[in-house]
């Protein structure tokens, strides 16, 4: 098929036509003479003229219609001659000794026809016959043209359910068989058709005279026109195609406004989208590919083009599917940040005409779309790396209200590893508003649909991604911080309780940073006065109200340990009242939700390992919570952890660096009812079991004899420790006593301890002497 | 020589978005034969990276940790050192090293791993060595301020074991390097 010479195919048309007229009028003198050797001889050069390959399939098309209608005489006059006795398997092969094969496959064709009619054979092997002798005929034109005839004269005479055709050989499976065949042979020839149609395009993209000026005055104006002309929808889409794929891009843009002024021109059905979306595709890459050719686009209008082009487009397939609609914009989202990444206008207008098709379309559900969506969005945070910067674009958050709620959570999860990638500094409250607007999925229920369809290991990743983000929310200034953190709080506070134990202790951490960060600059320098500046002691009080919201059911244990956290924070900060009224909501907790005995043994740590480092009580204050604290150890549920923590309580009597925080005495109780606890506990073993416990216990309470005996207590004496010794050595001899090879391993250690001790000299030494090991 | 990680109290999610980068460049699969962690992690992710990068893991419950069920103290035996690792919380005064010396002698260790204060220490004493490793993330931290993140790795050549220390100051990372020997498998490190 060559592109030149339209006037050429006109000629050679006009002479197929003649011939083929001038034949069948021989053919028809024959047949009304009866003369079938003639009749044969004279429709096998008429039908010779469909031997040509010099019209296009179009231009052949009128040539076999023609073809066609004298056949149809033809048949006619064979049915005709089987009734009058004629064999028609005589006839069958009669038509064989035609001497080219097309007209030879034609004439069998016709002849399979009646003699289907004819039911001498059955209609499935006359027809398999057929088809695959249609098989010589391998040039895709020409081939598809005699299958088509092959499927015209053969559709009636299927053997299908009902038909005069079904027999008992014959099913319709066979029917579908053959049609199936047929079919797959017309494909096969289709595509090697379309493929030499663009092998012609590719040959002219090659000619190197062909230059830009040649492309754009001739080749694709006449390119186009064919296109165009031809009218089948699978082959423009086709020729479309190729025509963006093989000429060079910047070719396509100096003539973007002739290729998208086609587009209309094309037939209805044909994908347009694609044919764009793959265009602007194809510029994209260009763009990316050197920033030298970047002017170009701006000289050629071309976002402004393509604008429009898809405008038109869209305006003009109101059925078109959503997907397909947020693909063009996402293609011609894609080219403008490759081609245009500064002009953020272009962008967002892009976004902006996206959101006005969508609109009035609800929460888009449709998988397809709300893949292309996400694609759409995720686009400039590749591009720009900052989220912020896509925050600019007013109508991105206008997108994500379109996605339903899996999907919103899907695309906030992108945003957020985006931001965890980066890096990137969240920095003022209201880009976390606004930000926190966009990522609504994850930190609340939607109205519409409850939430417990999730997977908890899901939901864990999730809550736990919005936790990392909160620590990506930092301003140096404390104003602003303090905003920031007030916005956060707002936002998590409407997650729920589920979503709380998440969310909350980050916040807690962002906020006592703060409280560090003034700290260091100093809280008399309060320019501002008391109300407005942000303080510690503003801090505060928001944290006491953010632990609230996690006592009940909820997460009392981690409640406790945040007003912990708090109380040492507000000691750091000469709070006292603050720093109190953190330890009291800790020990209510402590009261009235822990009582797991595990939860309860870390609680009774935490709580004396903070107390312990508590200054800034008055002696009224310590003493209540010292009180309670020892009082809790004294009631925990085993014995061991009662005697342990009892005598960790020793520790609050005596603060290395106060002087006037040391208590020999109270220290020496607590060791002393240590010690109680460890007696009782071995009787309780010995009735409960026969024999006496591990002298493990005993053994930790010497070394906190020994600890205190070196820090200077008075009240800790050598005869004390002598005697402890001693109690211990017994124990482990007595007859029921249970051996424990870790006891006595410490025990050994806790002796090497005090050798040691002993040989070090000095005042360590002399201390250590009296001690008999 | 066997090389074995310690490091801890990377309050994840809670306190910090992750480990710094310039760490995670540095800590390599399969180089590191064992790794101890002082607690604290506090979620699954973390402990599933940490198992990436060494299989033979051991960890230690801290208060935060998601997982319940990692064990208050723990000892093991590498080579020719008897370890201990336990958070630290426990052990009161917070960060007091005679109290640390004292859980030393009580699992009987050469080496104590413990956290809690986020503060890099390496103590020796006649009983052995005491080490925290920091926190790897530099998490704050009620007991210690300015935290900068750091961990451990610890050589461990037949008797003698160096501990390198990791710091990152001011976005770089200094190394530091202590030595200790011991003079017998009985005998205490000295």
């Amino acid at each position: 098929m060559m592109l030149d010479g339209t006037e050429d195919e006109e000629k050679f048309l006009a002479a197929g036509i003649a011939g083929l007229q001038q034949n069948s009028f021989y053919m028809h003198r024959a047949l009304d003479s009866n003369n079938l050797r003639d009749a044969l001889k004279y429709s096998a050069q008429m039908l010779s003229e469909l031997r040509t390959s010099k019209l296009s399939p179009h231009k052949y098309y009128e040539l076999y219609m023609r073809a066609f209608d004298q056949l149809r005489k033809l048949e006619m006059f064979f049915e005709e001659e089987t009734r009058r006795g004629c064999s028609i398997i005589d006839l069958y092969e009669l038509v064989q000794h035609a001497g080219n094969i097309l007209p030879r496959l034609y004439l069998l064709c016709t002849v399979g026809s009646v003699y289907i009619k004819s039911k001498e054979a059955p209609a499935k092997d006359v027809l398999k016959d057929l088809v695959e002798m249609c098989r010589g005929i391998q040039n895709p034109v020409r081939g598809l043209f005699l299958r088509s005839y092959l499927s015209q004269v053969s559709k009636d005479k299927l053997p299908d359910i009902g038909s005069e055709y079904e027999g008992d050989a014959d099913t319709v499976s066979d029917a579908v068989e053959f049609v199936l065949q047929n079919f797959t042979e017309m494909n096969k020839l289709w595509v090697r058709m379309q493929h030499q149609v663009g092998k012609n395009l590719h040959v002219l993209s090659q000619i190197e005279g062909v230059d830009l000026d040649m492309y754009k005055d001739v080749v694709l104006p006449r390119v186009l026109e064919q296109v165009v002309n031809c009218k089948d929808e699978l082959a423009q889409f086709y020729l479309m195609d190729c025509i963006i794929q093989v000429f060079p891009d910047e070719y396509h843009l100096q003539t973007l406004d002739v290729l998208l002024g086609a587009y209309p021109q094309l037939q209805p059905s044909v994908d347009i989208k694609t044919v764009l979306s793959q265009l602007m595709e194809r510029l994209s890459n260009y763009a990316a590919s050197s920033a030298e050719v970047l002017p170009e686009f701006l000289q050629v209008e071309a976002f402004s083009k393509l604008s429009n082009a898809i405008g038109k487009v869209i305006e003009a397939q109101p059925d078109m599917a959503t997907a397909g609609v947020v693909t063009l914009y996402s293609s011609l989202l894609t080219f403008t940040l490759h081609v245009h990444p500064d002009r953020l206008d272009y962008a967002d207008q892009v976004l902006g005409a996206c959101v006005k098709n969508l609109s009035g379309k609800g929460k888009i559900e449709d998988k397809k779309a709300t893949k292309q969506i996400v694609a759409l969005l995720s686009a400039p945070l590749e591009k720009y790396n900052d989220i912020m910067t896509a925050l600019k674009l007013s109508n991105y958050p206008r997108v994500m209200e379109f996605l339903d709620i899996p999907t919103n959570k899907v695309m906030a999860t992108v945003i957020i590893q985006s931001i965890m990638k980066n890096a990137t500094r969240i920095s003022t409250s209201d880009k976390v508003e606004a930000l926190f607007e966009l990522i609504k999925g994850l930190i609340k229920d939607s109205d519409a649909t409850p939430n417990d369809e999730l997977d908890e290991d899901d939901f864990k990743e999730e809550q736990n991604s919005v936790a990392r983000l909160i620590q990506m929310l930092y301003n140096e200034d404390p104003e602003e911080m303090f905003k920031i953190i007030e916005t956060v709080r707002k936002h998590i506070l409407t997650g729920g309780p589920k979503r709380l134990p998440f969310t909350v202790p980050p916040l807690m951490f962002s906020s006592l940073k703060l409280v560090r960060q003034l700290q260091g600059q100093g809280q008399e320098e309060n320019p501002f006065g008391d109300d407005s500046a942000t303080s510690p002691k503003k801090i505060f009080q928001l944290l006491n109200q953010t632990i609230e919201t996690l006592s009940g059911v909820l997460a009392p244990e981690l409640a406790l340990q945040l007003c912990l956290q708090c109380a040492e924070a507000a000691n750091d900060c000469e709070l006292e009242p603050v720093a109190y009224e953190f330890f009291t909501q800790a020990y209510i907790l402590y009261e009235e939700e822990i009582s797991d005995s595990r939860a309860q043994v870390t609680a009774i740590h935490l709580i004396i390992g903070t107390l312990q480092r508590m200054h800034v009580f008055g002696v009224e204050n310590r003493d209540t919570l010292t009180h309670k604290a020892t009082g809790y150890s004294a009631k925990l549920l085993k014995k061991p952890d009662q005697c342990r923590a009892v005598y960790a309580c020793s520790h609050l009597f005596w603060v290395d660096d106060h002087d006037n925080m040391k208590d020999g005495e109270r220290v020496l109780l607590c060791l002393k009812r240590a010690l109680r606890i460890a007696n009782a506990a071995q009787q309780m073993a010995n009735a409960a079991r026969g024999n006496t416990g591990s002298v493990m216990l005993f053994i930790e309470i010497l070394n906190k004899y020994l600890y205190f005996f070196e820090k200077g207590n008075p009240q800790v004496t050598v005869a004390a420790i002598q005697g402890l010794i001693e109690l211990i050595m017994n124990e482990m001899q007595s007859d029921t006593a249970t051996s424990d090879p870790s006891a006595d391993a410490f025990l050994a250690t806790t002796m090497r301890y005090i050798q040691f001790q002993k040989q070090k000299g000095g005042t360590v030494g002399e201390k250590y002497e009296p001690i008999k090991v | 020589m066997v090389l074995v990680l310690a490091l801890g109290d990377l309050h994840v999610p809670h306190r910090a978005p992750d480990l710094p980068a310039k760490f995670k460049s540095m800590l390599v699969p399969g180089k590191i034969q064992h790794i101890i962690c002082t607690g604290n992690l506090c979620i699954k992710e973390v402990h599933d990276y940490l198992k990436t990068l060494c299989p033979d893991l051991h960890i230690a419950r801290g208060e935060y940790d998601e997982e319940t069920k990692y064990p208050e103290t723990k000892t093991l035996t590498i080579g020719q050192f008897k370890l201990g690792l336990c958070h630290g919380h426990q052990v009161i005064p917070w960060g007091d090293l005679d109290s640390l010396a004292m859980l030393q002698r009580q699992l009987d260790v050469d080496i104590l791993v413990t956290g809690h204060t986020h503060q890099f220490t390496a103590y020796k004493h006649e009983g052995g060595v005491v080490i925290n490793p920091g926190s790897a993330t530099g998490a704050y931290s009620s007991i210690t301020y300015d935290v900068n993140p750091s961990f451990v790795l610890m050589d461990i050549d037949g008797l003698r074991v160096v501990v390198y220390v990791y710091e990152l100051i001011d976005g770089e990372v200094k190394v530091d390097k202590i030595d200790f020997k011991k003079t017998s498998s009985n005998q205490s490190t000295q």
